[in-house]
């Protein structure tokens, strides 16, 4: 996979983006951008700014200086509730709302859209992430798995065909079988989707297993930003040389 | 004595005649056509009963409606009560008038006493003391009889010197009352081993049982001649007189005359030692207050023949025989009837306390001051029932509104501190979702944290609800009915079955409002919250 064109207008971008919490600078003059159908992971420490990053485009974060883009239109012309309902969102302990059933909650954004098709794209969703309508659309969240649960969280991300969506380390709290499962189960849907991801990990191995790019985050700044092979071949800082040793990570196969 | 009593009937005659040219300016044509009934009202103590019932029989005897608001509670609440005209007139005392009323030293001698009352209660309050009773109900100061005659005791000044060694019992006014310990510490020196604050029910009880040597009774107590005991002379005269008279708002004069015509004839009738047998009928034989009131005015050859129509054994019959369970039987529709009273305040003040604390709670989560907010309304809940009854009456008289109000304020705090607690713990990492997808504050509050904070926020209407049932007890003192009249009644008159036919219903009712609460909860519980 290439980059971008660049007549094409990205479905995310950011430039120069910092976020100050007092004296801590989260986010050091970033920048980046997702094209359109295109996977980047934000690869990092805790602390290293990457999950700031990813919510300053959904603004759950307001960045203080530089520019933050959604299909080429400036965030802060948009109103954050609309915005939010526009991109889809994984976060990492799926957040389903407990009281509602499986299909009420995948069927949460196109019902704050006013859809008329609402359980059809329920359903559609469910399909995507594996589950079976039948079997799960009247369960409660306390009645799945931990694994069937991020599947859900993921299918309510996806229930109003957004262009891209957000995941924040979305496997991250699952157990290592589940994880594969899980992995597998999103390289699927982007080859059946399209959709543009911008996804938050801690871990090398998935990044390089789901991105088409891979951007390394320290300390608020953006080290390197390459695709996976690149990556591994040509690490341009000293942190991204040490981050790869530690990881100790391959890509012969992919 | 004799000195005292003259002086009486002189102020009594003076009463009247002050009070004549007011009855003829008042009673306009037609006024007599709609009249409105006499209020008689009454702290709750057995005496107070007795007087109260023979005033409102007295009354009725010459043709006036008469509504009983008996049991009204401490000086605090019934006398702003009478000023407010929420009630019309009470029994009170001569010595209670001065030293708890007007907060000033009493002078020497029943006539004083009787003149300084007269005088500044009718100009700071336009309310008039009717003439003396004829007996004087001060404190008597009761050992047992076979203490007294071991230690060689007749006198307070007797005891004193031996005070080191003893316990008292004394009821709360008492150790607090200027005349009352504190006195007792700086005329006669008393230095008591311990002083245990009894209630009125239980401290001839507790005398007799050896738990205390010496407890404050009043003199005209029926217990005084039931157990053998010894009331000790005050042989430094150091308590007031306490002259009991009915005391009456000056607007009765106008509206009445005739019930201050009627009243009056009581005056200067009833000496000591009938008022303590009646006492002792009511108090140690058990016979209700109705009954023995009407004897009382037979026996002074007043009152009316239809009033009771008992005969004069009926006074020795004891309260209506047989066990609890017939007792309620008997009982049971007065019971119906409170339940649903006390059940209605509850009702009324708890839908006002969610009405205002959910609504509050909800404005309260964002603000930097909500627990200030919620420590004052918790403070709401330390003022004692009595204190919050007596600040509103003022303003808002007696009967059911005081009541609610009160009840409302105490349930505010479970229901606010719940609701504010409920919605600010309801899954966060839910509310986080939702608002990350696009919800509004506002579908975020009634979509996600209502509904998952709806067991917590039931949790505190359930409480102040049950709390509420024992509190709402506390509405008998301002004549707002419920289950708490028996109980406050049943505790002046020293009858359990009374007080237990208030105080089963209301555990009643406690139980009942919790398991029907129990059930609205798992109503209003999202169906994958209920356990």
């Amino acid at each position: 996979m290439t980059t971008e064109p660049a007549h094409v207008i990205p479905m995310l971008s950011v430039r120069g983006a910092t976020k100050r919490y007092g004296e801590l600078v989260a986010v050091d003059g970033v920048s980046l951008e997702v094209g359109a159908g295109e996977c980047v992971a934000l690869v990092g420490e805790s602390g290293s700014g990457k999950s700031t990053l990813l919510r300053m485009f959904n603004r759950l974060v307001e960045c203080d200086e530089g520019l933050v883009q959604f299909e080429g239109i400036d965030v802060r012309g948009i109103e954050p509730v609309l915005l939010r309902r526009r991109i889809g969102y994984v976060p990492q302990n799926d957040g389903l709302l407990p009281h509602w059933n499986v299909v009420q909650n995948v069927g949460l954004v196109p019902w704050l859209l006013g859809k008329s098709d609402q359980s059809e794209l329920a359903r559609r969703a469910l399909e995507l992430v594996g589950l079976d309508w039948q079997r799960f659309a009247a369960r409660w969240p306390c009645q799945l798995s931990g694994g069937q649960r991020q599947r859900v969280a993921v299918a309510r991300a996806l229930a109003a065909n957004p262009t891209v969506v957000l995941l924040d380390e979305p496997f991250g709290a699952l157990d290592a079988i589940t994880r594969c499962e899980l992995q597998e189960m999103f390289l699927q849907l982007r080859q059946s989707t399209n959709i543009a991801a911008l996804l938050v990990t801690h871990d090398l191995h998935e990044a390089g297993l789901l991105a088409d790019r891979i951007a390394v985050m320290s300390a608020g700044q953006l080290e390197q930003i390459a695709e996976p092979k690149r990556l591994l071949a040509e690490p341009a800082t000293p942190y991204v040389r040490e981050l790869l040793r530690r990881a100790r990570w391959s890509l012969e196969g992919r | 004595m004799n000195a005292r009593q003259s002086a009486i009937r002189f102020l009594m005659i003076l009463s009247v005649f002050q009070a004549g040219p007011r009855i003829v300016t008042g009673d306009e044509p037609g006024q007599a056509a709609i009249r409105r009934p006499v209020v008689v009202g009454t702290k709750p103590f057995a005496e107070g009963y007795l007087l109260a019932e023979i005033f409102a029989q007295q009354l009725e005897a010459v043709g006036l409606k008469v509504t009983r608001k008996f049991g009204l509670g401490g000086t605090e609440i019934i006398f702003p009560a009478l000023q407010t005209g929420a009630i019309d007139l009470y029994p009170e005392y001569t010595g209670t008038g001065a030293l708890v009323i007007l907060q000033q030293p009493v002078p020497r001698g029943s006539a004083a006493v009787f003149e300084l009352v007269s005088r500044e209660f009718a100009t700071r309050y336009g309310i008039r003391w009717l003439p003396p009773l004829g007996f004087e109900n001060t404190y008597a100061m009761a050992v047992r009889t076979e203490m007294a005659e071991r230690l060689g005791l007749r006198t307070i000044s007797d005891f004193a010197r031996v005070s080191d060694q003893m316990r008292a019992g004394f009821t709360a006014d008492f150790i607090g009352l200027p005349d009352g310990l504190p006195m007792l510490r700086d005329v006669y020196g008393f230095r008591l081993k311990e002083v245990n604050p009894l209630a009125p029910a239980i401290k001839y009880q507790a005398l007799a049982e050896k738990s205390v040597d010496i407890i404050d009774g009043y003199s005209t107590d029926g217990m005084l001649s039931q157990l053998p005991l010894t009331v000790l002379e005050d042989d430094r005269g150091a308590f007031p007189p306490y002259d009991a008279a009915a005391l009456v708002r000056g607007e009765l004069f106008q509206t009445h005359p005739e019930a201050i015509a009627a009243l009056t004839a009581l005056s200067g009738r009833i000496d000591e030692s009938r008022m303590r047998r009646w006492n002792q009928r009511v108090e140690v034989d058990g016979v209700d207050a109705s009954i023995v009131a009407a004897g009382a005015l037979r026996e002074l050859g007043l009152g009316s023949a239809t009033a009771a129509g008992e005969d004069g054994d009926n006074t020795s019959l004891p309260r209506a025989g047989g066990g609890l369970t017939d007792y309620l039987w008997r009982q049971r529709t007065v019971i119906g009837q409170r339940m649903l009273r006390h059940l209605l305040l509850v009702c009324m003040s708890l839908t006002l306390a969610v009405l205002v604390a959910v609504p509050v709670a909800l404005g309260l989560q964002r603000a930097k001051w909500a627990e200030a907010v919620l420590g004052a309304t918790g403070v709401l809940q330390t003022i004692p029932g009595i204190a919050l009854l007596a600040f509103m009456l003022p303003v808002l008289g007696i009967g059911i509104a005081p009541a609610v109000v009160a009840l409302f304020l105490y349930s505010l705090y479970p229901v606010m501190r719940n609701t504010y607690t409920g919605l600010r713990e309801a899954d966060r990492l839910a509310v986080e979702a939702a608002n990350a997808l696009g919800m509004t504050a506002r579908q975020t509050l009634i979509h996600v944290q209502l509904p998952l904070a709806m067991p917590i926020i039931m949790a505190g209407i359930r409480t102040a609800a049950v709390l509420n049932v024992g509190t709402a007890t506390l509405a008998a003192f301002i004549g707002a009915g419920g289950l708490g009249d028996p109980i406050v009644s049943g505790l002046a008159l020293g009858d359990s079955r009374m007080i237990l036919s208030g105080a089963i219903p209301a555990a009643v009712l406690a139980v009942a409002v919790d398991r029907l609460l129990a059930w609205v909860t798992r109503w209003l519980t999202p169906q994958a919250l209920r356990a």
